[in-house]
């Protein structure tokens, strides 16, 4: 396949060195050709030395950019090493070809822009420290906004958007119910298990509904309900209101004189502070019903002892802690998801960012929120 | 000697669900024209281009391109005929975590084995061919304003010197001046690198000044002649296209 390739010779015509070209000078083929004429220069200037140089492009069939570039990156190279090149035997179509690379090699290039990299650590470092303490400050920001607004939906509860509310507690309460009740029932079969396990040793397995009852009640089924929500509701609020965003919806909003807050942000918050509770109650009550059946398949506890023993061992108070927290993780939550999504600038991948954002932010903030009110709890002593 | 066309359609029929798009619908694109492709809105201008280059299948009918039918073809087939074409999308379809260098880079380094510094030059060569300033390489495409994401879309698809370009819509959203610079460039290019032109557009200047035939699509089928020719037509809607204030306006140019 002779014709699919590009060659090349020198021959010395007195002192003009010459380099005749033919076949197929394209993309496909500079590569080859690309290191052996790197030589020519070499070679030009060794033994006798040539004072000009002509490379003749009689025999080509076929030129592209690239071996446009490689010629007159050929040519520039001998002339540079004071022997003047020219080309010759070009058609006309490959002469407008060669000037216009030449003008684009003729232009200087800036260099990527690059650091020492250690001081590039040390920026990056600083500059994640600013970020934070930036979206700090904007979120509290955010949350005083909110605020504002909802106390001037309070005031004026006409302004409230009704049907945006029932729709949001539809997509974040009822539709969540199978996943939620199911995760639960899971987790309610593992604590079981797992403290059966233990307590066994001691003879004590009855206490396993002590520790499912208050360890449910109190931590894990807000915890998990609320680390779901976020997953699955924060990061779609995100989202939606970063597609807005993108789509210039939010600016349109603001121009036709309604208020995104109002409009986008308090519906969520409200939906979502409204349901949660809900979904927590659920998740309580589906997680006693995986530890019963763990209970009474695996440890043969009857029901109504499983039942007993755990109205003796849990109080209302049991079950108000772990519920008072759901409106706050709620409010956490949605306002998180809201927040990140007005950060959503320009493309759609930042769409994709800010909602990775949105979720760990959340989880964050309900698990540091979960921590301070174990502290709290425990300075009331309840 | 008849030279064969680069592209040969031939009764095709495109629908989605129910709706039809194109019906036996029959066209040539002649090796080296800028063809011009022109319609109202919905009769599948842009449909037509992405059945030719494969991103939609037809019902029935043959495509060729260079030669070769696409219709029936093995992945590996259509792989190297996407060597032979470059395809600029509407906002110019860039790769938004990559830079504009990097951007031209994907198909040189996909398709060839060149070192990494032939690759660096040559995709510099090409930024400066489409008009963008040196420093743009280094720009990620959200840096850059509309005609240079277009130029830097164009920079891309021309990364293998195809023989022949797709264009949707290319002067879409630019400012008149802008516009007729990406005219200019599109033309520049065409003569230097010996290109074919499959342009979708709305721009009568566009059609006016670069264009060297220009298909009409209506009633499903498409209808193929210069813009002289075309204009003489009685066909209502040609007659409103190529007769309103902005076509002559266009012409007169």
């Amino acid at each position: 396949m002779t014709a699919e390739t590009g060659w090349f010779k020198t021959i010395r015509d007195g002192d003009c060195l010459v380099v005749e070209t033919g076949g197929r000078w394209n993309v496909r083929t500079v590569e080859a050709l690309e290191g052996k004429l790197r030589r020519i220069g070499v070679e030009a200037r060794s033994g006798k030395m040539a004072t000009t140089a002509r490379i003749d492009l009689t025999a080509v069939d076929a030129l592209d950019t690239a071996g446009a570039w490689l010629i007159t990156r050929t040519r520039l190279g001998l002339t540079a090493a004071g022997i003047p090149a020219e080309v010759a035997g070009a058609g006309a179509a490959y002469v407008s070809l060669l000037e216009r690379v030449e003008k684009a090699l003729q232009h200087e290039r800036p260099e990527p822009p690059k650091g020492n990299p250690f001081i590039k650590l040390l920026e990056g470092l600083g500059k994640a420290q600013f970020d934070m303490l930036a979206i700090a400050r904007n979120l509290l920001s955010f949350f005083g906004l909110t605020l504002i607004v909802f106390v001037r939906v309070l005031m004026n509860p006409s302004r409230l958007r009704f049907t945006a509310l029932v729709y949001r507690m539809q997509s974040t309460g009822l539709n969540a119910l199978p996943i939620v009740g199911l995760l639960s029932f899971l987790i309610g079969v593992v604590v079981a298990f797992q403290g059966a396990d233990q307590l066994r040793q001691f003879g004590a397995e009855i206490f396993t509904v002590n520790l499912l009852g208050v360890s449910i009640l109190r931590e894990l089924g807000v915890l998990i309900t609320a680390i779901l929500i976020a997953g699955r509701s924060g990061s779609a609020f995100t989202a939606q209101i970063g597609t807005m965003k993108v789509n210039q919806e939010v600016d349109a909003m603001e121009t036709i004189g309604l208020d995104p807050i109002e409009i986008l942000v308090i519906p969520r918050v409200l939906a979502l502070m409204i349901t949660l509770p809900l979904l927590v109650f659920y998740a309580d009550i589906m997680a006693m019903l995986g530890g019963m059946l763990m209970a009474t398949t695996a440890l043969d506890i009857s029901v109504s002892t499983f039942l007993k023993q755990l109205q003796s061992s849990i109080t209302f108070t049991t079950f108000m802690v772990g519920m008072v927290k759901a409106p706050v993780f709620a409010f956490l939550i949605s306002l998180v998801g809201c927040f990140e999504g007005f950060n959503v600038a320009g493309s759609a991948e930042s769409v994709g960012r800010q909602t990775t954002t949105a979720v760990v932010e959340a989880i964050f903030l309900v698990i540091v929120f979960d921590a301070a009110f174990s502290i709290m709890f425990s300075f009331l002593g309840i | 000697m008849t030279e064969q066309p680069i592209i040969k359609i031939r009764g095709l029929r495109t629908q989605f669900g129910t709706s039809v798009i194109h019906d036996d619908l029959d066209l040539d694109v002649r090796r080296g024209e800028v063809l011009g492709v022109v319609g109202g809105s919905g009769t599948g201008k842009s449909v037509l281009l992405r059945t030719i280059i494969g991103l939609n299948k037809a019902r029935a009918g043959t495509i060729e391109v260079f030669g070769e039918n696409m219709t029936q073809m093995s992945d590996t087939q259509q792989r190297q005929m996407q060597e032979r074409w470059g395809v600029l999308f509407q906002d110019g379809a860039l790769f938004s975590s990559l830079t504009v260098a990097q951007n031209i880079e994907v198909p040189i380094k996909e398709h060839t084995k060149l070192k990494r510094d032939v690759v660096r030059e040559l995709s510099a060569v090409k930024v400066d061919m489409v008009g963008l300033p040196p420093d743009a390489a280094h720009k990620f495409p959200s840096e850059l304003s509309g005609g240079m994401r277009k130029r830097a879309g164009l920079a891309r698809s021309l990364a293998l010197d195809p023989e022949l370009v797709f264009l949707d819509e290319p002067t879409a959203g630019l400012d008149p001046i802008g516009a007729a610079a990406f005219d200019n460039l599109i033309k520049n290019l065409q003569q230097s690198l010996k290109l074919t032109v499959f342009m979708v557009t709305h721009d009568l200047d566009s059609l006016a000044a670069i264009c060297d035939r220009i298909a009409v699509l209506i009633d499903k089928k498409i209808v193929v002649d210069t813009m002289e020719n075309l204009m003489k037509l009685k066909q209502p809607w040609m007659q409103d296209y190529f007769h309103g204030p902005r076509s002559r306006a266009a012409i007169k140019k």
